[in-house]
C-alpha cells in the first residue's frame, strides 16, 4: 500500500476517532475560548489598540490551545499500546507522521475558524489589510505550529511528564515562526507596512522544518 | 538424497537485552525451526515478554542479533509476523470491524472478508457494532488475536493470549492456534497457562532469569494438570 493510501487512512482513523471522543476539539475550545474573556477583562483597549495587540493574544491563545490537541494525538495511540501495532506493521511511517499533522491541522484550523469571530467581538477588530492574506498566514502559522508540534509531541511521548515536556521544546523552537505569525496578523490588521518578508519567513520555516520532521520520524517512532 | 534442515524460522544469537542495570535477556543464543507451536515459560520477570518483543523488533537487543525468515533487517519481515502484546493494542473507540479494517489497511489488505474470517476465527461477530470500549475483557483478548491474524503471517507471537479468557474460549483459541501450526506456521506464545498448550506445544521453552533454562517437548515437571500448586520456600 502507498504512502498516500495509509496516510489517507490513519487520517480518517484519527478523525473518526476525534469525532467520536472530541477529546481534542472539547479542552481546545475551553481553553482558547479562557484566554478571550479573562484577557478581555484584563485588558480593555480601544479598536486601534485591540489591532496592535490582537495578533499576539491570538496566536499565544492558539499556541497553548494547540499544544492540548498535540498531547491528546499521541496520548490515544499510548492507550493499549496502539503505536505497537503501527510499529511492527511495513507502514511508512512517514504516513503516520503526515496523517497525524494533517489531522491536528484540521483541528487547529476549526478551532480558528470558531474564534476568530469571537475574537472580533471580544477585542472590537476590523482588518484594515487584506483578508486573504489574514487567512494565507493562518494557514501557513497553523502548519508551522502543528508539524513541529506532532512531531515534537511523538518524541515527548515516552517521557514521565510529558504534558510538561512538549511545551518546554516546543516552545523555544517555535520562536521564529510565532515573531512572523504575530508580526504578519498585526501588520495586516493595522494595515502598517507589508506582511511580505513574514509570510516569506514562514513559508521557509514550514519547509524547513516539515522536511527536516519527515526525515527524522522514523527514527522517533522507532526509538525506545 | 541428502535433506537438509529448514532454516530457522527465528534465530538468536548471544542476545542480550539491558535496561539500565537491569539485564532481562542474558547471552540468549537459539533456534526454532518453522512450522512448530513453543509455548514460553517462566516466572514473572524472567524475560519472557521481553525475548518477545526482542524477536518483532520492538526492544532490539543491546548485544547480539536476532533473525526473523533469514533476515537481520526485521523491519523487512514485518509483513510475515503477527503480534499480539498483553495490552490488546486496539482503539476502544471503534467496533472490532473497524480496528481490523484498520490495520489490514496497513498490511496492504483493502477487502473486508480477511477482516471478517479473521474476527469470525475468534469466536466473534463481525457485525457486532458496539465499541471495543464497551467488550468484556476476553473479547478484547480474542479480538487482539483477531488482529494478530488478519494479514496471515507466517509467524505469530503472542502475549499471554490467554489471561482474562475462560477455560472454554482459551481452548477454542487453542484449538484455532493448533490449526494454524498445522497449516505451516510458526506460534510462540508466551503463557502462564501452559496446561491450556499440553499436547498442543510441539516445544515448551522455560525461562529464568533471562536465559532459556530448558526446552522441552512434554510440559515440564509440576505444571502438569493436577500437579499440587508450587510451595514457596523459606
Amino acid at each position: 500500500m502507498s504512502l498516500g493510501e495509509i496516510t489517507r487512512v490513519s487520517l480518517a482513523k484519527d478523525l473518526r476517532l476525534e469525532w467520536r471522543s472530541k477529546d481534542a476539539i472539547n479542552s481546545m475550545l475551553f481553553f482558547a475560548l479562557l484566554v478571550v474573556v479573562i484577557f478581555s477583562f484584563s485588558f480593555d483597549p480601544t479598536a486601534e489598540e485591540s489591532r496592535h495587540i490582537a495578533g499576539g493574544l491570538i496566536w499565544v491563545a492558539f499556541l497553548f490551545a494547540a499544544v492540548v490537541a498535540l498531547n491528546q494525538t499521541w496520548a490515544r495511540e499510548l492507550r493499549n499500546q496502539v503505536l505497537d501495532a503501527y510499529r511492527v506493521s511495513p507502514a511508512p511511517a512517514n504516513a503516520l507522521f503526515i496523517s497525524k499533522t494533517v489531522g491536528n491541522f484540521i483541528f487547529v484550523a476549526v478551532l480558528e475558524t470558531l474564534m476568530a469571530p469571537l475574537f472580533m467581538v471580544f477585542y472590537n477588530l476590523r482588518s484594515i489589510g487584506p483578508v486573504y492574506e489574514l487567512v494565507l498566514v493562518a494557514i501557513l502559522a497553523t502548519w508551522a505550529l502543528v508539524a513541529n508540534g506532532t512531531f515534537f509531541a511523538a518524541m515527548s511521548i515516552r517521557t514521565r511528564s510529558r504534558e510538561v515536556m512538549l511545551p518546554l521544546i516546543l516552545f523555544p523552537i517555535s520562536i521564529p515562526a510565532l515573531l512572523a505569525m504575530v508580526s504578519a496578523t498585526t501588520a495586516i490588521l493595522t494595515g502598517e507596512g507589508s506582511a511580505r518578508f513574514w509570510v516569506v519567513l514562514l513559508v521557509v520555516y514550514d519547509v524547513v522544518f516539515t522536511t527536516v520532521c519527515l526525515l527524522l520520524f522514523e527514527t522517533v517512532l522507532h526509538a525506545e | 538424497m541428502s535433506q537438509t534442515a529448514p532454516a530457522a524460522a527465528v534465530a538468536l544469537s548471544h542476545v542480550s537485552k539491558i535496561f539500565g542495570r537491569f539485564a532481562a535477556l542474558r547471552d540468549v543464543s537459539a533456534a526454532f525451526p518453522p512450522g512448530k507451536l513453543y509455548a514460553i515459560l517462566g516466572d514473572n520477570g524472567a524475560g519472557k515478554t521481553t525475548l518477545l518483543r526482542a524477536m518483532v523488533g520492538l526492544a532490539p537487543p543491546t548485544r547480539g542479533k536476532v533473525t526473523v525468515l533469514g533476515t537481520e533487517d526485521l523491519r523487512a519481515a514485518t509483513a510475515q509476523i503477527g503480534y499480539m502484546a498483553h495490552p490488546t493494542l486496539l482503539y476502544e473507540e471503534m467496533s472490532a470491524i473497524e480496528n481490523l479494517r484498520y490495520f489490514a489497511a496497513l498490511y496492504g489488505i483493502r477487502q473486508d472478508h480477511p477482516c471478517e474470517r479473521a474476527i469470525r476465527a475468534v469466536g466473534l461477530d463481525p457485525a457486532l457494532a458496539r465499541r471495543v470500549g464497551q467488550y468484556s475483557q476476553g473479547m478484547r483478548q480474542r479480538l487482539s488475536l483477531a488482529r494478530a491474524l488478519v494479514h496471515d503471517p507466517r509467524i505469530l507471537f503472542l502475549d499471554e493470549p490467554f489471561s482474562n479468557v475462560d477455560v472454554v474460549s482459551a481452548r477454542e483459541m487453542v484449538h484455532v492456534l493448533a490449526q494454524m501450526r498445522d497449516l505451516g506456521k510458526t506460534i510462540f506464545i508466551v503463557t502462564h497457562q501452559a496446561v491450556l498448550l499440553e499436547g498442543v506445544a510441539d516445544e515448551f521453552v522455560s525461562m529464568a532469569a533471562g536465559q532459556i533454562s530448558a526446552r522441552t517437548r512434554d510440559l515440564p515437571s509440576g505444571l502438569e494438570r493436577g500437579a499440587p500448586p508450587a510451595r514457596a520456600t523459606l
